[in-house]
Formats: C-alpha cells, structure tokens, sequence
C-alpha cells in the first residue's frame, strides 16, 4: 500500500480510517506500488501458498500479516454444464461463494480486510450498516477475533439475516427504513463515534476485498480471464472490483492481455444502474427499492458511476429482472447445479439468461456467474414457490398410490 | 426561515469544528450560499463547476434526499434540518 487516493481527483491521504476526499467528497481508494509488487508476486509464489483468498495478500490493503479470516476464499469454480446447456450456452461456470467461509457470502472475503486493518489501526469495536449478509460476516468475523460489533440493519429484513446476526453476540440495531437510510444514518454515526465502520471510513480497505473474487475466478480458470463475468450489483462496488482485479493481474503479467465483458445484474424493483446503462447515461437518478432482492435494495449506489463507465468500457451490459425470474433464476441454478443462491444469485442467473438468449452473450462464448450468497439465508423469499411436499402415511401402499398417480401426470 | 445544517465530519475543518450550525435560507440552493458566505471555501467542496451538487454528495432535508424532492430548488421552512452526506458503499 501507498496511499489512499481520491478516485475524482486525485489527491492522496494518508492511510487511515477515512473514506472520502475533503475537497469532492469522492470515494478515496487504495494505490499500490505495482512495480515493487512485480519483483517478486508471481503464479508460482500464489501457487505456494494456503488456498485462501490471502494468496493474493500483495494486492490486498494489509500492511502486516492478515489476521482476521484466514480461512476465507478460494471457493469453488463449478462448470455448470447442464445449466450451461438449459440456457443455450457453449460454456458456463459458477463462482460459488455460497460456500463462503464462515458465513456464506461474498461479504467474508471484504469483512476479513476491513477487520485485519482495523486491528493495524488499534481500534477495538467494528461496525457496519448492512442489507444482512455483511452483519453475518461482520458478527462473525468479530467474535472470533474478539472485536466489539455494532452491526445496523433495516428492521425488516428477513428472518434468516437477522437470526444469523444475533447468534454471534453483536449489538444489532433494526432501522426502521429502507437500507439507504440506514447508510445515512450510519454515515452519521461514524462521524460521531471513533469505530472502525468497515463500510464507511474502512470502506477503502473493505472493498479491495472483493477482487480476491476476481484473482481467484482468473486462477480457477487457468490463469486466464472469462470472456464474460457476470456480476450482480447492489452498490456496485463488487463489479468495478473484479475490473480492477482482471486489470491488476494484467498489468502484473500473471494474466495474458485478453478481451473480457463484464455484465452488471439488478433486479428491476430496484436497478438505477441498469436502466441508467440501458438508456445509455453515464449517472444514474436514485430509487426507492422495492424487490425481493433485499440485499441488492440499494436505491442510491455509492459505486454506480464507476459500474456504468467498467460497463462501457468493457462492452458489457447491464439488465435487470422481476420478482418471477429471480425465483425463476434461483429454481434452474438448484434444479441444474445443486446450488441453493439466495435472491442476488436468482438476480444474476436470470440477467444472464436474458443475455444469452437476446445474443448480449454469445452463445459460442464462455462466461462466470458471480454467484455471492446462500439460499438458506433468504428461504422467505422462495418459500411456497417451490412446491411442497406430499404427506402420506407410512404406507408403502399409500407410497405405491402417490408414485403411480404422479407417473399418470407426467405421462 | 431558520434552518439546522448538519456539517460532515470532512467539512468540519471549514466550520471551526462546528457540527450543526443554524442558517437563514428559504431553499437548499440558498442555504448553501448561505454557508460559503459565512465558511468561505465550503461552497466548492458541494458544487461543481456548472453549480450542480457533486455525484458524491447527498444531502437531505429532514430524511428526504433532494433528488426526490425539488434538488436545489427544494423549498425550505423553519426548522428544516439539512443534511450533508458522502455517498457510501454497499454492504
């Protein structure tokens, strides 16, 4: 690490808990010295190294060795040929960050920067404003380091997020609003409180995290790119990290120069990046969600701008789909892979569904599936849209009963 | 009107520290020249160069972002609280 730059304009600071620059408010970001980094990172040094996402650990915005989450990454890489085959496509594969270590989202892999740097920087309680997913990791993660946990959430998130909070012991806090305004509200508190909020003044550090799922997809293929990735956006900030994390690897020389698209997926309750992409903008007008995605619910994305230019500049596209198909989406990646997602993961297959079947995608290509949590966090969302179960006695002639009147119906 | 401004932590060094400060102003538009006239500078932080708040800030009347209000225009009455924001990320 070198510095935190502002991504608007520039101006470096030094490499603190701070997050936004005092003279655009843009978003600060982590620099690197890459031509140090290039001595000595290479595919046999990463190879040597624990399957973790702390492989990558040079290009992670740690100054020591991590401490917080050793565990966590290098989730599996699953070709997904028979979902590949429903959906009309030469070669499919799925970054399976159900698995996630320990709690089963993409969000470990942020959460164990943001806390390995907050223990460098000596504070000693941890906060977030979450749509669910991050309070489990935040909880978590800050137990078994030892960290006091402050974690905000809108109030009427789903059962499973909440339950998976509060086991860990954190202070949990229901807003009554919608996430945005959690995050204002949280932006507010961090300014009043001296805690590292992963997502606010630890944001810099937090969201280089996420290019460990963009290094991994790139080893996990082979040491090369996927010439499409499909990501599903909230915020945005994931998608303009996997970019960054194919580019870094490019600069490097670890990965040949190489074209890729990467897709941006929302769900049209609440897709300011896409329809802004669709119409072809480059700002995006905020919204008031309103999708079964609740972790996807953000009506005004932090990262949109820098989504919609990684969109542009990669000649990929950005869709959104309803309520429908995102159950749609998370029925064909259970029912082809064995893969239960939760609401983002029926997001993400059913934008690429859509893109492959109006040619976004072509069908002789190749593509990831960015694929971030687990179903069984947002079972309210699909419950009773999956069928249900058929009750007998224990007869073997009722069984017998059942079974042949089915065969009838799918005669 | 009297309004309340609560002054983000990365302005505060423009307020002498000042977190909520009271101006007169009968919208946002005016509010904001309200606060360079008093912490010259601040204007600039908020405001790009055609006079649209910058992408990255958001401000509030009492909870409500502008943008689905009447943005600078949005019209102001007394005791009206404003708040000053940095857009931030997801989670």
């Amino acid at each position: 690490m070198k510095a935190l730059k502002c991504r608007e304009c520039g101006r470096e600071y030094p490499l603190t808990a701070s997050h936004v620059c005092e003279y655009d408010f843009g978003p600060l970001e982590v620099a690197y010295d890459y031509d140090l980094i290039k001595k000595s990172f290479n595919r046999k040094l990463i190879e040597s190294r624990p399957q973790s996402m702390w492989r990558y650990r040079e290009l992670l915005p740690v100054a020591k060795e991590p401490t917080v989450g050793l565990q966590v990454g290098h989730t599996p890489l699953v070709k997904a040929d028979r979902l590949a085959k429903r959906l009309g496509i030469r070669e499919l594969w799925i970054k399976n960050d159900t698995v996630n270590y320990p709690t089963l989202s993409f969000k470990d892999r942020v959460v164990s920067v943001a806390l390995s740097r907050s223990k460098e920087l000596g504070y000693d309680t941890v906060a977030c404003a979450s749509t669910g997913n991050l309070a489990n990791s935040v909880a978590a993660n800050a137990a078994s380091a030892g960290l006091r946990a402050f974690v905000f959430i809108p109030a009427d998130l789903e059962q499973g997020k909440i339950v998976n909070s509060l086991v860990y012991g954190p202070e949990v806090i229901g807003i009554k609003g919608h996430y945005d305004e959690v995050n204002r509200l949280c932006a507010e508190i961090a300014g009043k409180y001296g805690w590292a909020f992963v997502n606010v003044n630890m944001r810099p550090y937090y969201a280089e995290g996420s290019k460990s799922m963009g290094f991994e997809i790139a080893e996990q293929m082979g040491w090369e790119l996927p010439q499409h990735t499909v990501v599903p956006m909230a915020s945005g900030s994931l998608l303009t990290k996997i970019h960054k994390s194919y580019q870094e690897f490019t600069k490097l020389g670890i990965v040949d120069d190489s074209d890729y698209k990467i897709h941006g997926a929302q769900a049209s309750g609440c897709s300011p990046i896409t329809v802004a992409h669709k119409a072809g903008l480059d700002f995006f007008k905020p919204v008031k969600p309103d999708t079964i995605a609740k972790s996807l619910a953000i009506g005004t994305p932090a990262d949109g701008f820098y989504a919609l230019k990684v969109m542009k500049e990669t000649k990929g596209h950005g869709d959104d789909v309803t309520d429908e198909e995102i159950r749609e989406g998370i029925r064909l990646l259970a029912e082809y892979e064995g893969i239960f997602a939760e609401t983002a993961g029926g997001v993400t297959v059913g934008v690429a569904k859509k893109l492959i079947a109006n040619g976004r995608i072509p069908k002789d290509d190749s593509a990831v599936l960015c694929i971030t949590g687990n179903g069984l966090k947002t079972l309210d969302a699909v419950a009773g849209h999956v069928g249900s179960t058929k009750e007998i006695r224990p007869s073997l002639r009722e069984f017998e009963a059942l079974l042949s009147a089915e065969e009838k119906a799918t005669a | 009107m009297a309004i309340k401004v609560r002054i983000p932590t990365p302005l505060r060094k423009l307020t002498n520290n000042e977190e909520l400060v009271e101006v007169d102003a009968s919208s946002v538009g005016e509010a904001i020249n309200e606060l360079q006239s008093r912490y010259p500078g601040i204007q600039e932080r908020l405001v790009d160069e055609s006079g649209e708040i910058r992408r990255f800030v958001n401000v509030y009347v009492n909870e409500e972002d502008i943008r689905f209000l009447q943005n600078k225009e949005t019209a102001l009455k007394d005791n009206d609280e404003i708040s000053i924001i940095p857009a931030i990320a997801g989670g």
